[in-house]
C-alpha cells in the first residue's frame, strides 16, 4: 500500500547495506570488466596522477588473479614532473604492463604541432593522443575524468562514443541508462571510458586512503621552488618559468592535480600525511580545477572546447 | 614514530573510516521549465555548502558580463555553452554533494516535453525522484507525465515538493490539496512511497532548513528527507542474478587451473555453497569460491562486484547468467515489454535490432507494436505501428536466442534492456520487460472479445 511518510532513521544501513566507497568501486570494476568483455584494443591513459592510479588499481582487482588486459598510454608534454615520470616507469615495471608514449616534444620537434606564445603544452596534447589511439587502432580509452571537475564533464556519459576526429559532441551523446553501457563502434570511432565519472575528489582521496595506494612524493606538502604567476604558484624549469619580474622562492606545497607543469598549480599546505591532505580537502572552498588548473581560466567554456576537439 | 602520532593516526583513521562508511543516494529531479527546479538544485547545492568559491566567483562574473545584477544560479548547472546561451538545460548532468550523513548523486534532468528520455535516463538508476510542482498551479498535465515516468521506471521513493508556498500565503489547504490529488494518482500507478513537502525554493523554506512560515507542518524538510529516505532494498528478498561479464583464466604457474567468472551480483544473495544453475544452457553447479575484489568471502549481494568460482568445470561465457537452481528464470525468445523510444529514428514494426540484456547481445526483431501510452491521462492507442522519439508505448519481440528475462518489476537490473541500431551501434530504445500500466489491460481486452460485434 501507499503511504505518505516521514521517515526518521536510517533503517536501509543494516548488514546488506554498501557502503559508498563499495558502491563505487564495484561501479568502477563492472565498468572495466564490460570493456575488457566488449572491446578489442582497450588502453588506461595513464600520467602518474591520482585518478589515473586509483583507475589502476581498480584495474589490478578487476582482473586479479589474471593481470590487467589493458596496456596505457601516457601523452608525455614533456613538461612533466620528474617525480611522476619516476613514478610511473616504477609502476609499470612492478605490474609488468605495457606503456606506449604519445610525446608532444616529437610532435614539436618534427613540425606537427607548435609551441603556443604563453608555453602551455596542455591544449597541445590532442593530436598526439588522437595520433596513438589511431595509429595502435585502440578501441576504447579509459580516462580518469570525474564529472565533478567542471560543468562540461558533469555531462559526459561512462561510455562516450568519439567521432573519427576524437571528436565530442554533447548534443549527440547516447542516453545512458540503468548499467547498460553501449560500447558499439564503428571503424576509426573510439570509445572513451570514464570509471571514476561517479566520484569526487573526496573519494578519491578517502579510497587512497582506504587502500593504502602509494602516490608520487608531490602530492603531500614539501618544501619546493615556486614562483607566482596568474594568481598561481608553479614550478620553475626548462618549460618557460620564471620570467623576468617573477621570482622563485621555497614554500611548503603540494599539488591536487598533476599535469603539464606549465599549467598546473602548486597549493600552499602543511599536510604531509594522507589524513591531513583529506582533511584540507574536506574544508577547502576551492574546487581542485579552480585551485590549480591555469588552462580552465582561458574562457567560460575552455574545457568544453577541448573535449570537442578530442581531449581528454 | 612515536605513540603520540600513532595514535593521531589511528583517530585520523577512524575519522576516514566513518567518513568512508557514509551510505550514497541516486536522485532524480523532475520539472516544468518554470517551477523553480533549477532554483531548487542551486538551492540544495548552495545551502548544503556544496557550491565552493571559485565556482561561485565564476558564476558571479558570467552573470555580470552577462548583464544580470544578481548571481544566475542556474549557471552552476548548466554546463554546456548551448544550454547557457539558451538559458535552458538541454541534457542530464550529473552533479555531486555531500552532508555528514549521506553523499548524493543527482541526476538533473531538464524538464521539457521533448526530453521524456532523459528524464527516463535519471530515473532508472535513481532511487528516490523529486517531482516539483508549482503551488498555484496544482497537479498539471506534466506532473503527472512526471509520477507515471518515476512509476513505470519504479523509482522506489518520490517526493512531491510543492514549490511556490510563499506565493499561495503558505497556506496548508493549498498544500493538503495537491498532496492528495498527486497521492491518489501516484499511488494508482503503483509508486510504493510518496512523501510531499510544502517548499519555497527561492526563500528557503523546507530545503535544507526547515520553515518559520509554515507551522503546520511537521514532516522533513528536502534535505532531511534525502538523507534518511532508507536506500537500497534489501536483497535477501530477491532471487540472487549474477551476470557472467568476464571469464578470468590467469593460466600462469601460480594458478594453472583457475578459472573464475567475474560480474556484478544484480540481485540478491550468494553463499558459498548454493546451487546454481548457468542459464541459458540449464547446467547445474555449485559455488566454491567467492572473492570480493582481494577478499575471499562467504556471502556477498548486489550490487558487488565479485569473481565466483565452480564446483564444476562447466562452459561458461560472457552473457551468460547464474541463478539459484531453485529460483531460477525462464528463459524465452518472446520479449513483451513496455518501451520509451529514445532516437530521433523512429522504431517500427519489422526492424531489426540488437538487443542488449545484462551482459548479453543478441539479435531480434520488432514484431508488433500493440499500443502507444498518452503519459498524460494514460490512455492507449492501440497499434500505432511505430514509435517516435520520447514515445512510451508496448512491443513484442522475437530474439535470436532465448534470454533469462526477468520482469521489471520484480528486478530493474535483470528486467531492463536497451535496443540497438546494429548498422551504426545507436542507442535506440529503452526497455522494460513484462507488464505495466503502459499495458492495455488484459482484462479489458477480453471483455471486448466478450462483447463480440455489439459495437
Amino acid at each position: 500500500m501507499t503511504t505518505v511518510t516521514a521517515i526518521n532513521a536510517d533503517e536501509g544501513a543494516g548488514l546488506y547495506a554498501l557502503a559508498h566507497l563499495d558502491a563505487l568501486e564495484s561501479e568502477a570494476v563492472h565498468i572495466f570488466r564490460e570493456v575488457a568483455g566488449e572491446f578489442e584494443r582497450p588502453v588506461i591513459l595513464f600520467s602518474g596522477g591520482k585518478d589515473s592510479i586509483v583507475m589502476l588499481h581498480l584495474a589490478l582487482k578487476a582482473f586479479a588473479p589474471a593481470a590487467v588486459p589493458f596496456s596505457l598510454l601516457h601523452v608525455d608534454t614533456g613538461h612533466n614532473f620528474p617525480e611522476v615520470i619516476a613514478y610511473r616507469d616504477a609502476t609499470v615495471a612492478r605490474y609488468g604492463l605495457r606503456l606506449h608514449v604519445a610525446s608532444v616534444q616529437e610532435f614539436i620537434d618534427d613540425g606537427r604541432l607548435r609551441e603556443r606564445p604563453d608555453g602551455t603544452r596542455n591544449p597541445l596534447q590532442t593530436v598526439p593522443l588522437l595520433d596513438a589511439i589511431e595509429k595502435n587502432r585502440f578501441d576504447a580509452v579509459f580516462g580518469g575524468g570525474r564529472r565533478d571537475e567542471e560543468k562540461a564533464r558533469a555531462k559526459e556519459r561512462v561510455f562516450s562514443l568519439r567521432d573519427e576526429f576524437g571528436g565530442w559532441d554533447p548534443r549527440r551523446q547516447r542516453p545512458e541508462l540503468w548499467q547498460l553501457y553501449n560500447g558499439r563502434h564503428s571503424p576509426g570511432e573510439h570509445v572513451r571510458v570514464f570509471p571514476l565519472s561517479n566520484w569526487t575528489e573526496l573519494d578519491v582521496w578517502q579510497y587512497i586512503a582506504r587502500e593504502k595506494i602509494d602516490l608520487p612524493q608531490i602530492y603531500y606538502a614539501h618544501e619546493r621552488e615556486v614562483f607566482r604567476r596568474g594568481g598561481m604558484w608553479l614550478a620553475p624549469g626548462e618549460w618557460g618559468g620564471p620570467k623576468d619580474g617573477e621570482t622563485v622562492e621555497r614554500r611548503m606545497v603540494r599539488y591536487r592535480t598533476v599535469g603539464d607543469m606549465s599549467c598546473t598549480g602548486a597549493v600552499e599546505s602543511e599536510a604531509v600525511a594522507i589524513e591531513q591532505v583529506i582533511d584540507e580537502i574536506a574544508a577547502s572552498r576551492l574546487t581542485e580545477r579552480g585551485a590549480t588548473r591555469a588552462d580552465d581560466k582561458l574562457s567560460e567554456a575552455a574545457m568544453e572546447d577541448r573535449k570537442r576537439e578530442g581531449y581528454f | 614514530m612515536t605513540s603520540n602520532l600513532t595514535s593521531e593516526e589511528q583517530a585520523a583513521a577512524a575519522a576516514v573510516e566513518r567518513s568512508a562508511a557514509t551510505s550514497q543516494l541516486r536522485f532524480a529531479t523532475a520539472g516544468s521549465v518554470d517551477d523553480g527546479k533549477s532554483t531548487l538544485v542551486g538551492r540544495l547545492l548552495h545551502d548544503s555548502k556544496s557550491v565552493l568559491a571559485d565556482q561561485l566567483e565564476a558564476v558571479e562574473h558570467a552573470s555580470r558580463s552577462r548583464g544580470q545584477e544578481a548571481p544566475d544560479l542556474a549557471l552552476l548547472t548548466d554546463g554546456l555553452r548551448a544550454e547557457r546561451e539558451q538559458g535552458i538545460t538541454i541534457d542530464v548532468a550529473y552533479r555531486y554533494f555531500a552532508t555528514p550523513k549521506r553523499r548524493f548523486i543527482l541526476a538533473d534532468t531538464p524538464g521539457h516535453v521533448q526530453y521524456t528520455r532523459n528524464m527516463v535516463t535519471g530515473a532508472s538508476t535513481a532511487e528516490l525522484a523529486v517531482v516539483l510542482v508549482d503551488a498555484r498551479n496544482g497537479v498539471v498535465e506534466q506532473t503527472r507525465r512526471h509520477a507515471a515516468v518515476a512509476a513505470l521506471l519504479r523509482v522506489p521513493h518520490v517526493v512531491l515538493a510543492v514549490n511556490k508556498m510563499d506565493l499561495v500565503d503558505y497556506a496548508e489547504p493549498v498544500f493538503a490539496a495537491i498532496a492528495e490529488e498527486f497521492t491518489t494518482y501516484a499511488a494508482s500507478l503503483g509508486v510504493p512511497e510518496i512523501t510531499a513537502i510544502p517548499i519555497s525554493a527561492l526563500a528557503g523554506d523546507n530545503v535544507v532548513t526547515a520553515s518559520a512560515n509554515m507551522d503546520w507542518y511537521g514532516g522533513p524538510t528536502v534535505l532531511e528527507h534525502l538523507e534518511t529516505v532508507p536506500v537500497g532494498t534489501d536483497p535477501s528478498q530477491d532471487p540472487a542474478r549474477f551476470p557472467v561479464q568476464y571469464v578470468i583464466r590467469p593460466q600462469t604457474a601460480e594458478h594453472p587451473d583457475y578459472r573464475g567468472y567475474a560480474g556484478q551480483i544484480a540481485s540478491g544473495v550468494l553463499r558459498v555453497g548454493d546451487a546454481v544453475t548457468v542459464l541459458p544452457s540449464g547446467r547445474t553447479s555449485a559455488i566454491t569460491g567467492i572473492d570480493a575484489l582481494g577478499t575471499m568471502v562467504d556471502v556477498a549481494w548486489a550490487p558487488q562486484s565479485v569473481t565466483l568460482t565452480l564446483a564444476d568445470d562447466l562452459d561458461i561465457s560472457r552473457g551468460d547468467l547464474l541463478a539459484p537452481s531453485d529460483h531460477a528464470p525462464e528463459t524465452t525468445r518472446d520479449v513483451e515489454a513496455t518501451v520509451c523510444h529514445l532516437h530521433d529514428r523512429p522504431l517500427r514494426v519489422g526492424d531489426r535490432v540488437l538487443l542488449k540484456h545484462t551482459t548479453r547481445t543478441v539479435k531480434a526483431i520488432i514484431k508488433d507494436i500493440p499500443s502507444r501510452l498518452t503519459l498524460a491521462d494514460l490512455s492507449h492507442h492501440p497499434a500505432p505501428g511505430e514509435l517516435a522519439a520520447n514515445e512510451i508505448g508496448r512491443v513484442v519481440l522475437r530474439t535470436s536466442e532465448p534470454l533469462a528475462l526477468d520482469a521489471y518489476d520484480a528486478s530493474r537490473r535483470t528486467g531492463s534492456f536497451l535496443l540497438i541500431d546494429p548498422a551504426d551501434g545507436t542507442t535506440l530504445t529503452a526497455g522494460m520487460a513484462g507488464d505495466s500500466f503502459a499495458a492495455p489491460a488484459k482484462g479489458a481486452e477480453a471483455a471486448r472479445d466478450d462483447e463480440g460485434w455489439d459495437f
